[in-house]
């Protein structure tokens, strides 16, 4: 395949940024997303120029650390697939791909098609997790808990944090993102019993971040690769509303 | 701390300034204040649906007599006249820190997508707010402070007198240009409850496999019958000027 790439060149976070055109012979249709732009960077390294920075790590589809909006779209025209498991088969030869870094305030670029997502990590901080005892794994198996419920829950754990819900949302908003880690742990009985703190923590953190607001577009869900339903977002607003009228904060 | 906070500080109700400047509280507010208006609607419409009895405008104006003097509906129009304002503010607010929040470069290839909703209407929500209170304005102007200033000519019904607001509506609906802005309003507005209607739950929390089908579906017929039978008022209406039937 040969291929035509419109990349987002950006030194770093303060300077202006801007597209470069690369063109790019032989790639194979067996290749994934991230594979072509190895070889991409392999011949700007080997022409002297500086490569394309782009986060990566598993390439299983599992971690959430590549990102890139491909002709617009988070991780690429296929759904319920991240860019590492996206192939070079979903494209044309003789194809003009454009390549952009997911646009937030929240997320500055830090470089090419590189972003910061630690306010993700900074919501998860203020009470994505569970700090009360809840016992061995065997105490875990002894716990009444429906399947339904579980598999709600299972299904909204499944979220890897990639942010691409935040990069679709046309208000930048992190609601999909924080009402899957919400969501998750609401339904479970371990996470219960903090259910009223976390989410008041949570989603204050997430408007200090300085995410838009939530219109019920649903751009989230359907770029999500995990498929993460808009249905966490209206759990996270009832347990929000419930938490602010009855929990113990007086604030 | 915002100025909510500092108000309701003193009143020991810091948690609720909080929930309302929230996040999640200012769509809540849109949501019910959007919700408000939803029911309001209908209720106007069956009273435009008065123009249409062929009896020279008796039923119009004793049903306008009724609306401006029954004391509870007096009482709900003031409810209704925040929903506008508090709608519409809102609104504008939230428009200004969603466009905040996305940046000032914006993708070079859009490919916007959803799931179950109407994707163009629900990210122009603002855009056909802006012009839908444009309409409201020229609106009330036009009918509303013209009945409430008394500039409305007097008829006498069964040797009572009242307001005649009749006659200036009909005489606004044998204007051409003035028909088509109402009917184009109109569409405007169905576009925007499309989306809306099912939207103001979900903002609320109610998602259910067993409900949000059916509110989605009754969403988008509302969205439709509502704007239409307002719309189809000033064409009848501007016809029967013109003798087309």
């Amino acid at each position: 395949m040969k291929l035509t790439l419109k990349i987002w060149r950006q030194p770093s976070q303060n300077v202006k940024g801007k597209f470069e055109t690369y063109s790019l012979d032989n790639v194979s249709e067996h290749m994934s997303f991230l594979e072509m732009l190895d070889v991409l960077n392999e011949k700007l390294s080997f022409e002297q120029k500086v490569p394309i920075a782009f986060e990566h790590d598993c390439r299983e589809g599992i971690c959430g650390t590549c990102s890139l909006v491909i002709n617009g779209q988070p991780h690429g025209p296929l759904q319920g697939t991240t860019t590492c498991q996206l192939h070079m088969r979903n494209f044309k030869d003789g194809e003009t791909i454009v390549i952009e870094p997911y646009r937030a305030s929240a997320f500055p670029v830090l470089k090419d098609l590189s972003v910061d997502r630690g306010a993700l990590d900074r919501i998860i901080q203020a009470g994505g997790f569970i700090s009360v005892s809840t016992g061995q794994a065997q105490d875990a198996n002894a716990i009444p808990i429906e399947k339904d419920v579980a598999s709600h829950a299972f299904d909204a754990a499944t979220c890897i944090g990639c942010g691409a819900c935040v990069a679709a949302c046309p208000n930048s908003s992190a609601m999909l993102f924080t009402s899957a880690k919400v969501a998750h742990l609401a339904l479970l009985p371990q996470g219960k019993v903090e259910a009223q703190k976390r989410v008041l923590n949570m989603v204050r953190q997430m408007d200090l971040e300085n995410f838009g607001n939530c219109s019920n577009i649903t751009a989230c869900e359907a770029e999500c690769p995990k498929g993460i339903s808009v249905s966490n977002i209206a759990l996270m607003n009832r347990e929000f509303l419930s938490a602010s009228f009855s929990s113990n904060d007086a604030n | 701390m915002s100025w909510m906070t500092n108000a309701l500080k003193p009143i020991g109700l810091v948690w609720f300034a909080n929930f309302l400047t929230s996040s999640i509280g200012k769509k809540l507010l849109m949501s019910l204040s959007g919700l408000f208006l939803i029911l309001f609607l209908p209720v106007h419409l069956i009273g435009n649906l008065q123009l249409l009895t062929k009896d020279a405008g008796v039923s119009f104006n004793l049903y306008s007599y009724f609306m401006t003097h029954n004391p509870l509906i007096k009482t709900v129009s003031y409810l209704l006249y925040l929903s506008i304002i508090l709608h519409t503010i809102q609104g504008l607010l939230l428009w200004r820190k969603n466009k905040k929040a996305r940046g000032n470069i914006g993708y070079a290839v859009s490919a916007l997508r959803g799931d179950g909703t109407n994707v163009k209407a629900a990210s122009n929500m603002a855009w056909l707010g802006i012009i839908i209170f444009v309409f409201i304005a020229v609106h009330m102007y036009q009918f509303w402070l013209q009945m409430k200033l008394g500039k409305v000519p007097m008829v006498m019904i069964e040797g009572t007198e009242y307001k005649n607001l009749y006659e200036p509506v009909v005489l606004a609906f044998s204007n051409p240009g003035f028909v088509v802005f109402y009917v184009v309003s109109m569409i405007i507005i169905g576009i925007h409850l499309n989306h809306g209607f099912q939207s103001s739950f979900q903002t609320l929390g109610l998602n259910h496999k067993k409900y949000t089908p059916f509110i989605k579906y009754i969403g988008r017929i509302y969205a439709f019958i509502i704007p239409f039978g307002f719309a189809i008022i000033p064409i009848i209406v501007y016809g029967r000027n013109n003798l087309w039937w």
